[in-house]
């Protein structure tokens, strides 16, 4: 489906972001990309879709080479691949409509376009997309006017107006509280199941990682340092990953968020009673 | 180190003599320029100011209202060479804005220096100026006036506007762009909504200032109610002069008004 063959970064300051990277992921897989800041996870997905040039290597997708292709039929290739960002990067004075439909730019040309004038069909299936994100109701708002979980359903509708193979999602819930983080990846898994669609997700959050994840790929100074299941995520391999003072620090604070998260409701219990 | 020996003052010795010093220099200065701009003046007739400003004002006085069904033809003319030279100056400034600004030129090396070669050019040259020379040119009318109005108005907009586009946020760009779209696409959907409110609200500042420059462009030959004034001016009807100021006076507020109405309108 999708196979990373030895890809390397270097930024014009010299800076190596990814040595050697190769990868296969296969159709239906739901593939979490764990590491410190700066460990070269984002670079790692926008060299996917080219949006960062990886500097060697090669990347398949279905068998055909993203890093070779020119412009145009890179732009045609980049219609197969959906992306959902961090901080949702809608258009945020278009309307949530307007943003969904966005998916199908690839697709139409620019008078089309350009006059909003979308097919039937793509208008049709971004309604399916919007009830099944749980936002029918709110298709005419602006996308500046919704809260940050309604955005990255927003987010993930537009990639699936795309109708594509593959998703890419850079930390999905980075902006997120932790209770609408959970429901977004449940979302996004749920979603990726539905279409078998596989999807590689950079996440830092290393509990949420555990919780949802088919397989977790761990990097480290743009290496591949693991590559499995999260049942063989042990304690070694997490600090090899992050390092052992980040990662005592990472558990405590999950411990934390879940203490006061149980002196929450344990307040809220004794309020009810 | 003790506390007690601690001394926090907010200048030292050292600024405080310096500023000291800057102060006394000002002063000089002053003085010096003052007996240089004034070696010429004959005081006879500052003195006797106050006398003829008032003999002027009540020459002025009353305004000659008589004269403002005669003003409206030359009024219409001023409206329309500051909204058609806008209107001309934005369809020239917006294509040089996306050529001037780093994140969408084409080329930084060579349409770039050329984009901000005309933003200066057009900017640094007054309307007036620009009005004489098309005058000249093309002949006196409302025609020089509309491109002397426009050819000051692509400094202007273009400027603010490549700036606004400077200022973009990228990541909406990259995700429009992510999905497969061309180009014009990208321009359309990820950055011309996200400059659309200063594009207007530059526009109808551009449109209030272009009013009020266009109210002189008469005394050049470029047509409006500044062909009216100078022609009153000639022949020292002061009276004439009043109405026309006074015309001139509302029009402007006018359109502060609607301008300040649109732009509060958009954000």
């Amino acid at each position: 489906m999708l196979t990373i063959d030895s890809v390397g970064k270097t930024y014009g300051t010299g800076d190596k972001a990814l040595t050697d990277i190769s990868l296969t992921i296969e159709k239906g897989q739901v593939v979490g990309l764990i590491g410190p800041s700066g460990a070269g996870k984002s670079t790692l997905i926008r060299c996917i879709n080219r949006l960062v040039e990886p500097s060697t290597g090669h990347i398949y997708l279905n068998d055909l080479d993203l890093v070779a292709l020119d412009q145009n039929r890179l732009r045609q290739q980049r219609r197969r691949i959906g992306m959902i960002f961090q901080e949702f990067a809608l258009v945020e004075r278009l309307t949530v409509m307007e943003n969904v439909l966005s998916g199908r730019l690839g697709y139409l040309p620019f008078w089309r376009t350009y006059l909003r004038r979308f097919p039937a069909s793509d208008i049709e299936n971004a309604y399916r997309l919007l009830d099944r994100v749980g936002l029918l109701d709110q298709a005419d708002k602006r996308a500046d006017a919704l809260s940050g979980g309604q955005r990255q359903r927003v987010g993930i509708a537009r990639a699936l107006a795309q109708h594509p193979d593959l998703l890419l999602v850079d930390e999905p819930t980075a902006s997120l509280d932790p209770k609408t983080s959970r429901q977004i990846m449940r979302l996004i898994v749920e979603i990726c199941s539905d279409y078998h669609l596989p999807a590689i997700i950079n996440i830092h959050d290393v509990p949420l990682a555990l919780q949802f994840m088919q397989r977790i790929i761990g990097l480290r100074q743009g290496r591949v340092v693991f590559d499995g299941a999260p049942s063989e995520l042990t304690e070694s391999v997490l600090t090899t990953i992050y390092g052992a003072e980040d990662w005592t620090n990472m558990q405590k604070q999950h411990e934390d968020d879940l203490d006061s998260e149980a002196d929450a409701t344990a307040r809220l219990g004794a309020l009810r009673s | 180190m003790r506390l007690e020996d601690l001394n926090w003052q907010y200048r030292s010795r050292l600024q405080r003599l310096a500023i000291w010093f800057a102060w006394l220099l000002t002063v000089a200065l002053f003085v010096w320029c003052w007996n240089l701009m004034t070696r010429d003046t004959i005081w006879l007739f500052v003195w006797d100011a106050p006398t003829q400003a008032a003999d002027l004002g009540s020459r002025m006085m009353p305004p000659r209202w008589s004269y403002l069904p005669e003003l409206m033809q030359p009024l219409w003319d001023t409206l329309n060479i500051a909204t058609l030279g806008t209107l001309g100056g934005v369809i020239l400034a917006v294509p040089v804005a996306f050529m001037a600004a780093r994140n969408t030129t084409p080329s930084r090396l060579l349409l770039r220096p050329i984009a901000l070669g005309i933003i200066v050019t057009s900017r640094s040259i007054n309307s007036l100026i620009w009005a004489l020379l098309l005058v000249a040119i093309i002949g006196p009318g409302l025609l020089a006036g509309i491109i002397a109005i426009a050819l000051r108005s692509i400094g202007f907009i273009g400027k603010l506007l490549y700036e606004a586009i400077e200022e973009i946020d990228e990541k909406q760009v990259e995700a429009v762009r992510a999905t497969g779209a061309s180009g014009f696409q990208v321009m359309h959907y990820g950055i011309v909504p996200q400059i659309l409110p200063a594009f207007f609200g530059i526009t109808v500042f551009r449109w209030d200032i272009n009013i009020r420059e266009s109210t002189i462009l008469g005394l050049v030959g470029a047509g409006g109610i500044g062909l009216k004034l100078q022609s009153s001016l000639n022949v020292l009807a002061w009276p004439q002069v009043t109405m026309i100021l006074l015309l001139i006076l509302l029009t402007v507020v006018a359109s502060e008004w609607i301008s300040a109405k649109v732009r509060s309108a958009i954000i």
